[in-house]
C-alpha cells in the first residue's frame, strides 16, 4: 500500500464518522466537547453555523450521524448526538449577538426565494449577511415550511421553530407569506437576479383504492391531515384508526391520532416490520404509546356502509423467492378486514411542479422532474437553483439545509460572475492536542457508560393533549454524561515513522488492536493479517512509512477510541494526537476555505 | 506514567481460548514504566503466550524481586498468585513455593540487576537444582531505577548515555543457565513478539528449569549509539538460529510448513516445539556445541536468539528429592504423623 497522505482532507474528515455522515458536515465531537464543557452557546453556534436549525434538528433530525457513529461498532449503541444538539439548544440563554451582524450596505442583487421551508431559509440566511435583498415567498402565514406543517407539535413545539426562524427573519428578508406562487414564468417577470426554488415535496400520495370515492369523508392524506392539526383545522379523530404506510409520517399520524381521541389505533404496513422505512425509534415511540404496527397487509378496498367508512379490506402479503430474489407478493390466504372510523394515508410524498410552466425554457427529465445538476443545484435556466425536496424529490431537514448552503454557494458565485462549477473548498486545520507528557486538552478517558435515554413524559399525560412535547430532553447532568461517551473522533492519531523506535509500546497498550508493524502488501491481503482483521472495507488502513526496519505501520481506523494511549506510551512522540477541525465553506467567501472559526473562550463574569 | 487505566473496550473480533477468556482477560493493572520500555512488551508477550496455552490464570504463579522488570508481573495476568521477594531474593522464594505446591506454574520474572548481581548465587542454585519453573531475564544491561550505570550483564566496550565506557567483562545469564543444567534455555528480544512468544509458551509448558534471556532496551538510560542493548544495535546483530511454534496438545495442527529442515521436539506435556532452523549447524538438543556456538558467536559481537537448547526429557527438583505424588501442601496429620502402630513398628527396629 502507498502511504496514506493525510494532508487531503477527505482522510481525517472520513475518520470523523458523525460529521462525515452528516449532508451539512456539521463539526459534531467539536459540539459535543463543548457541550460537555457546559459552553452551551458555543456548541449552540457551531450547530447554527453548519446546519441552521439545532433546536429543530435536535427534535427531529433524521440523524444520519447516528448509525455512523463509531462509538456504535465497539459497544452496542452510539452516541446520542442528536439529543445532544437539542441540550445545546435548551440551555444556550441568549445567542443573538453571536450571529454575524446584518448587511451594513445592501450590494443590489435580489434574490428570490420559493417556499419558506429549511432550504431557502437557509439560502436567505446564508445570502442577507452578504448584502443580497432576498424575497421569500410562501403559501402559509408563517415561515418554517414543512418543519411547521407536517411535524407534530408533541415532537417540535412551535415555539421552538419560532425562535429559529426569527434567527433568519430578524436579517429582514422581504417576506412575501400567505402568497402562494402558482407561476414561475409570474417570477421571473419581476426580474429577479436568481431564483431558488425550495418548495419541498408538497403532495402526499393517494392509493384511490374502491370504495374511496364513497367513503372519502373518512379517508384522509397523512401530510394534509397533519397539516390540517398543526394549524387547528382539525382537533379530533374516530375512536377506531387505521394508518396506512410505515414511513416517519405515518409514526406521526397514528401518534398524533392517539392525541386527539383515537383510541384504538393501528399502523398497517405491506411489507415487513423490520423493511418498514420509519426511523427504529419512531417505531419504538409509537408502540410506546401503545399502537400495533400489523405488518405484511396490502390494502385493497375501503368497505363502507350508507355512505360511511366501516373499515379497510386487507390483502395477506409475504416474501417468495423468485430467480434469487426476493419478492413481496399475495400469500393467497384469505383477506384480512379490520374495522375502522377513519384511514390515514401515509404511504409517501412526491414533488409537484403544476406552477412550473412548460414553455419557459426549463429542462424535465422523464419522471418529469426539472433537470437539476447534483453539485450546483441549478436548473437549465442559469438563474433559477433548486434544493432540498424539490431537487432530487423527498429526504429530509438536514439534507434540506446542506442544499441550501450550496445553493446560496452557487447563487453568489453566479452573481458575482464566477463559476458555479469552482467548488469552494472546505476550510481544514490540524493541531495537536499535547498540554504535557500524558495530558491533552480532551479527556482522553473513555466513558464505559452505555447510551442514556431520554426522559419521556408519562402516556396519561402526553396523550391528553397534542401540544404537550413527549421528550423532556436531556437535563444538563445526563447531557454531560452523555456527552462523555463521544470517542473525541475528530482528535486524530497522526504518525510520524522517521522517529519512531518501533519499541512496540503504541501496539502493546493498543486496547482495540488498531496498530501493527508489519510488512507492506497489496491492501486486500494487508488487512488480513494485521494484529486484528480489518474487515470493515468501508474504514481505511493509515499506512505510514519511514521506518528503521523498512516495515510500515499500518492501523485500521475501524474501531479506534481515541483514546490517546498509543501516543501517551510513545517514547519518541512518534504518535501525536492532532484534532482535526472541518468547516464547510459556505457563501461569500469568494473561493477562500473560512478561517478556523473556533468558538472563543468564555469570558470571566466581571 | 499513564494516569487512566486502559478502556476495557475491545476490538470486536477478540477471540476466547479453549478456557473461556480473552488474551485481554490475562492483562493486569495498567504499567508505570516509562514510555516505550521494552518490559511491557515483555508482559505482552506474556499475556499472549498465557492466552495461547490456556492457562487458567489462578493456575499461574508470579514471583519477582526488586528493580524495573520486577514491577511487571503487577502489569499481567492481574488474577494469577504472586509473591514480589527482597532483592535477588526471588529464586529462592519461588523454589520454596514449588516445594509446597508443585502442581501450580512457576513464572520467575527478574532483570540483570535482581539476577546478575545482587542474586546471582540465587538464581544459580535455583538453576541447578532444577526447579520446575519459567525463569525470564528482562535484561536491559543497565540499572534503570538508579539512572543508568552499567549493571553485570553490561558489555564490555558499550557505552553508557553520558559515554563512560564499561570496562568489565558480562555475565552472559544464557552461559551461565546452560552449565549450571537449565533444561531449556532460550535467548529473545523485547522488539520480536514473534520469537519471544513461542519461546514463554514452550517455557512454561516445559517440566524442569527453562531460562529466557530476554533483551529489552532500556528507553531513557541505554538505547544510544555505543549501547549494545539498543533497539538498533540488537535489531542489526541479532542471529536467531531458529524459528519456532509450540503447539499446545489441545491445540489441533494445522501450521503449514514451506520446505525446509523441521526438528520436532515433544515435550513432558505432549506439548511440541516445532524448531526450523535458520541456522544449518546448530543443534538446540546438544548443550555442549551450544556452548561452544555462543561462545564463538559472542567473540563475533553477535547477539544469538532463538531456542538454544531443550532436553524434552528433563527431571525436576521434585523427581530429585523423590516426592510424593501429592502436593506437599495438601498433605494432611494423617499422612504426616506416623499411626501409634508405625511408631512402634520403628521404635522397635531401634531396639
Amino acid at each position: 500500500m502507498q502511504p496514506t497522505d493525510i494532508r487531503q482532507p477527505d482522510y481525517f474528515h472520513k475518520v470523523v464518522d458523525c460529521q462525515w455522515a452528516c449532508p451539512a458536515h456539521t463539526p459534531v465531537p467539536e459540539y459535543i466537547r463543548l457541550i460537555a464543557a457546559q459552553r452551551y452557546a458555543d456548541a449552540y453556534m457551531i450547530n447554527w453555523k453548519s446546519n441552521v436549525f439545532p433546536g429543530i434538528l435536535g427534535r427531529t433530525c433524521d440523524r444520519p450521524c447516528e448509525p455512523a457513529c463509531r462509538r456504535g461498532r465497539v459497544e452496542d449503541e452510539p452516541v446520542a448526538i442528536c439529543r445532544l444538539k437539542r441540550v445545546a439548544a435548551d440551555n444556550k440563554g441568549e445567542v443573538a449577538h453571536m450571529m454575524p451582524p446584518k448587511a451594513v450596505k445592501k450590494n443590489g442583487k435580489r434574490v428570490a426565494c420559493i417556499g419558506a421551508g429549511p432550504a431557502s431559509l437557509t439560502v436567505a440566511r446564508d445570502l442577507l449577511p452578504l448584502g443580497y435583498e432576498v424575497h421569500i415567498y410562501d403559501g402559509e402565514a408563517k415561515g418554517g415550511g414543512m418543519i411547521r406543517t407536517q411535524i407534530p407539535r408533541f415532537r417540535l413545539p412551535e415555539s421552538v421553530i419560532d425562535e429559529e426562524v426569527n434567527y433568519i427573519l430578524a436579517y429582514e428578508p422581504v417576506t412575501h407569506f400567505g402568497k402562494r406562487v402558482d407561476s414561475l414564468k409570474a417570477v421571473l417577470a419581476e426580474g429577479y437576479d436568481a431564483i431558488f426554488v425550495g418548495t419541498g415535496a408538497p403532495r402526499g400520495r393517494d392509493l384511490d383504492l374502491p370504495g374511496q370515492k364513497e367513503a372519502g369523508a373518512n379517508v384522509h392524506i397523512g401530510i394534509d391531515w397533519l397539516s390540517s392539526v398543526s394549524f387547528e383545522h382539525v382537533d379530533k379523530i374516530g375512536k377506531r384508526v387505521i394508518v396506512l404506510g410505515g414511513g416517519n409520517t405515518a409514526m406521526d399520524c397514528c401518534r398524533t391520532s392517539r392525541r386527539l381521541g383515537g383510541e384504538d389505533v393501528k399502523v398497517v404496513v405491506r411489507s415487513g416490520f423490520d423493511e418498514m422505512k420509519a426511523s427504529p425509534w419512531e417505531k419504538e415511540d409509537a408502540q410506546h404509546e401503545g399502537i400495533p404496527i400489523l405488518n405484511f397487509l396490502n390494502p385493497k378496498e375501503f368497505t363502507h356502509k350508507n355512505g360511511k367508512l366501516t373499515g379497510v379490506l386487507f390483502t395477506k402479503m409475504g416474501w417468495v423467492e423468485k430467480d434469487g430474489k426476493r419478492k413481496l407478493e399475495p400469500t393467497g390466504e384469505p383477506d384480512v378486514h379490520l374495522e375502522c372510523d377513519d384511514v390515514l394515508m401515509a404511504v409517501g410524498q412526491e414533488n409537484s411542479f403544476p406552477w412550473i410552466e412548460r414553455d419557459i425554457g426549463m429542462e424535465f427529465n422523464k419522471w418529469n422532474m426539472p433537470v437539476v445538476d447534483e453539485a450546483t443545484f441549478q436548473s437549465s435556466i442559469p438563474n433559477v437553483f433548486f434544493g432540498g425536496d424539490s431537487a432530487f424529490g423527498p429526504k429530509n431537514i438536514i439534507w434540506a439545509v446542506a442544499h441550501g448552503h450550496d445553493a446560496a454557494v452557487s447563487i453568489d458565485l453566479f452573481l458575482t460572475g464566477q463559476d458555479v462549477k469552482q467548488r469552494p473548498p472546505p476550510g481544514v486545520s490540524m493541531m495537536s492536542t499535547k498540554m504535557g507528557i500524558h495530558e491533552w486538552s480532551y479527556d482522553n478517558d473513555v466513558s464505559l457508560d452505555l447510551r442514556y435515554k431520554v426522559p419521556m413524559v408519562e402516556n396519561e399525560v402526553a396523550l391528553r393533549n397534542v401540544k404537550v412535547e413527549v421528550e423532556k430532553g436531556f437535563d444538563p447532568l445526563l447531557g454531560y454524561k452523555e456527552a462523555q461517551r463521544c470517542l473525541n473522533c475528530d482528535v486524530q492519531t497522526v504518525f510520524a515513522g522517521p522517529i519512531c523506535i518501533e519499541c512496540d509500546a503504541c501496539v502493546d497498550i493498543c486496547p482495540m488492536d488498531c496498530i501493527t508493524f508489519t510488512e507492506n502488501g497489496e491492501e486486500t491481503e494487508l488487512r488480513e493479517r494485521l494484529n486484528a482483521p480489518a474487515l470493515n472495507l468501508t474504514q481505511d488502513i493509515y499506512v505510514g512509512d519511514g521506518l528503521k526496519t523498512g516495515r510500515i505501520m499500518a492501523k485500521d481506523e475501524d474501531v479506534c477510541l481515541h483514546c490517546g494511549l498509543c501516543a501517551e506510551r510513545c517514547p519518541t512522540g512518534a504518535w501525536d494526537m492532532q484534532q482535526f477541525y472541518l468547516e464547510m465553506t459556505h457563501a461569500g467567501c469568494g473561493g477562500n476555505p473560512p478561517q478556523r472559526t473556533r468558538a472563543p473562550k468564555p469570558v470571566a463574569a466581571e | 506514567m499513564t494516569y487512566i487505566a486502559k478502556p476495557s473496550l475491545h476490538h470486536p473480533s477478540l477471540e476466547r481460548n479453549s478456557v473461556g477468556f480473552t488474551r485481554r482477560d490475562y492483562e493486569g493493572r495498567i504499567s508505570t514504566l516509562c514510555a516505550g520500555c521494552g518490559h511491557d512488551s515483555i508482559s505482552a508477550s506474556i499475556i499472549q503466550a498465557c492466552f495461547e496455552i490456556d492457562l487458567e490464570p489462578h493456575r499461574l504463579a508470579k514471583f519477582s524481586g526488586i528493580g524495573c522488570s520486577s514491577k511487571t508481573p503487577d502489569y499481567f495476568v492481574g488474577p494469577a498468585h504472586g509473591f514480589n521477594a527482597v532483592h535477588g531474593r526471588m529464586p529462592s522464594v519461588l523454589t520454596g513455593a514449588n516445594i509446597a505446591a508443585k502442581d501450580l506454574i512457576y513464572l520467575g520474572v527478574s532483570g540483570d540487576g535482581d539476577s546478575a548481581s545482587i542474586g546471582l548465587g540465587q538464581f544459580c542454585h535455583a538453576v541447578r537444582r532444577g526447579v520446575n519453573m519459567t525463569y525470564i531475564c528482562e535484561n536491559n544491561g543497565v540499572y534503570g531505577l538508579t539512572k543508568g550505570q552499567f549493571s553485570a550483564t553490561s558489555d564490555k566496550g558499550s557505552k553508557a548515555k553520558k559515554g563512560a565506557e564499561n570496562k568489565d567483562s558480562a555475565i552472559d545469564l544464557v552461559m551461565l543457565a546452560l552449565q549450571l543444567g537449565a533444561t531449556y534455555v532460550g535467548r529473545s528480544f523485547s522488539g520480536d513478539k514473534h520469537q519471544l512468544v513461542p519461546l514463554i509458551k514452550g517455557a512454561l509448558s516445559h517440566k524442569g528449569t527453562s531460562f529466557i534471556d530476554v533483551i529489552s532496551p532500556c528507553v531513557a538510560f541505554n538505547n544510544h549509539v555505543g549501547s549494545t542493548k539498543s533497539f538498533d544495535y540488537v535489531r542489526e546483530h541479532n542471529e536467531a538460529v531458529n524459528r519456532m511454534d509450540v503447539i499446545t496438545p489441545r491445540a489441533p495442527i494445522t501450521a503449514d510448513y514451506k520446505a525446509g529442515e523441521l526438528k520436532e521436539v515433544v515435550q513432558h506435556d505432549g506439548s511440541i516445539l516445532r524448531l526450523r532452523k535458520l541456522e544449518d549447524d546448530y543443534d538446540a538438543t546438544d548443550r555442549n556445541a551450544a556452548l561452544g556456538y555462543l561462545a564463538r558467536k559472542a567473540s563475533e559481537g553477535e547477539i544469538v536468539t532463538g531456542l538454544l537448547y531443550v532436553d524434552p526429557d528433563a527431571s525436576d527438583l521434585h523427581d530429585g528429592l523423590n516426592t510424593v505424588s501429592c502436593q506437599l501442601n495438601k498433605l494432611t496429620d494423617q499422612e504426616l504423623i506416623p499411626s501409634l502402630s508405625a511408631l512402634e513398628k520403628i521404635n522397635d527396629s531401634l531396639r
